[in-house]
């Protein structure tokens, strides 16, 4: 296997290698908490946090896992690290930390950072393991900064809770989109996504049949 | 060592664990205080959230100094079996430290919830003595804002229902703690669900709790509308929850007997003299 170049690492998983839009990982947690941009980008911290560091410690104490036990070192180790997030959200950012509810918790089950734990971590020293699991998460905020945006512009036609169009309820001409409210739209955005991103990259289209 | 041999798994898995809770541990217990403090900032907004106040430009500053403020919100600790103020010094209780959730976990403090008597919150034991905030707007208490709490499907809701001034029609409700299903149960946090609240009636003409959270939508022409809500689709044991823990506190085992004093005082002429004294005392 080649030597992996922290540039690549790092930058792929945004648009060659998305582990939403191109391996479909993480999908769960990216219909569930972008209603609102806020929660979005609270959320992509945390997963980047945590899959930073869980990479990290994975790929420090690699040589020492027991093969037996190393699914559950792995998860040790990113639950400790989802239940640090999670108290810190809930010491400086307890609005965010509500809204977001279980599904800060539910970090710990991202297929996102369970697999990079295991695909990258297990075999890569700790500096470009941490590069990896941070640009994972940065390919996994991307998406879901970008759906968090547009879900929240018409789905409530503000954002970060400021108003960008005033809707009808509140005197404006914007009629919102109810549908952007609810876990579906995510669907269609991540559809729109990857059918963008696979225009401008064709060669990560499926072979056909 | 071997590190696929018993001996070597057990290591690392000890070392492991305890790394990993030292780690937990300490960030739980540095971060607790903050934590309390946003707690009850967060219960104090509820309060407000209830009462119908516009809290979301509000600052924290804003909040803490309407509750220190007794011309503006006047928290009253109240012996819910006889409905009475309680005299905290007399009972032995601090005031600023008193936590009614934390009472009535203890057997000192709380008393067993009689499931005999109708609807109950689905919790075994409640606290002897609750805190009631009174909304004051010249001298005149405006909203009663209860604590009320019960079961719904897989947790304790926590909220506040708020009465306006005749003890009998809703002002609002909110619950600012519970862990139900988010999108089926935990839509108690709706916020168009939440303003069909205000007006609803809790009380008969005869001062007998009528309220209920119905099945599907209530029937506007119905005689009973006012004391009905719409039930939240998909999740009929929350919806349950929330129209036993409104019948409960409502009724005399809740704060029936501290609104039925209330009323006594409200209709005699000099109300706010007596209930000065009483809060006084």
């Amino acid at each position: 296997m080649a030597e992996p170049k922290p540039k690549d690492v790092l930058l792929n998983p945004l648009a060659n290698n998305n582990p939403i839009a191109l391996q479909v990982l993480g999908i769960c947690s990216a219909l569930a908490v972008t209603t609102k941009l806020e929660t979005s980008i609270v959320m992509a911290l945390s997963v980047t946090f945590v899959l930073g560091f869980s990479n990290a410690a994975v790929s420090f104490i690699r040589h020492y896992i027991p093969s037996s036990i190393r699914i559950i070192v792995q998860m040790t180790i990113i639950s400790s690290l989802v239940i640090v997030v999670d108290q810190f959200l809930q010491a400086f950012a307890y609005g965010a930390s509500k809204t977001m509810s279980v599904f800060v918790g539910l970090i710990i089950t991202n297929c996102i950072v369970m697999g990079r734990a295991e695909a990258f971590a297990m075999k890569n020293p700790p500096l470009i393991s941490a590069l990896d699991g941070i640009g994972n998460a940065l390919g996994y905020s991307l998406i879901l900064i970008v759906v968090g945006f547009f879900r929240e512009l018409f789905g409530s036609g503000k954002l970060l809770g400021l108003t960008v169009l005033p809707t009808v309820s509140e005197g404006g001409w914007y009629v919102p989109n109810g549908l952007m409210l609810l876990p579906p739209s995510a669907f269609f955005l991540i559809g729109f996504f990857i059918w963008v991103l696979r225009t401008f990259k064709p060669e990560q289209v499926e072979a056909e049949g | 060592m071997k590190r696929d041999s018993i001996s070597g798994t057990l290591l690392v898995a000890l070392v492991l664990c305890v790394v990993c809770s030292v780690v937990v541990a300490s960030a739980a217990v540095l971060l607790r205080p903050l934590q309390e403090a946003n707690k009850k900032l967060d219960r104090q907004r509820n309060v407000l959230i209830a009462g119908g106040v516009d809290v979301s430009s509000m600052s924290t500053a804003e909040i803490e100094s309407m509750f220190g403020d007794e011309t503006r919100i006047e928290r009253v600790l109240i012996d819910l079996s006889t409905g009475e103020t309680v005299d905290a010094e007399a009972a032995g209780i601090d005031l600023a430290t008193y936590d009614p959730k934390k009472a009535a976990k203890s057997p000192e403090l709380s008393q067993r919830v009689d499931s005999a008597a109708g609807a109950t919150p689905g919790v075994s034991r409640r606290e002897k003595y609750a805190f009631v905030y009174q909304m004051v707007n010249g001298g005149k208490v405006e909203q009663y804002v209860l604590p009320v709490y019960g079961k719904g499907l897989w947790s304790t809701l926590y909220g506040f229902l708020a009465l306006q001034g005749d003890l009998r029609t809703v002002s609002g409700i909110t619950f600012y703690e519970h862990k139900e299903t988010p999108g089926l149960g935990g839509e108690v946090d709706n916020a168009v669900w939440k303003a069909k609240w205000p007006g609803k009636k809790v009380y008969d003409d005869q001062w007998q709790v009528d309220f209920k959270v119905i099945k599907g939508e209530v029937d506007p022409n119905s005689a009973k509308a006012d004391h009905q809500i719409d039930g939240l689709s998909g999740a009929t044991i929350t919806s349950r929850g929330v129209s036993n823990l409104v019948q409960y506190w409502v009724g005399p085992d809740g704060f029936g007997k501290f609104l039925e004093k209330q009323r006594d005082v409200n209709s005699s002429a000099h109300q706010r003299a007596t209930g000065q004294k009483r809060s006084a005392q």
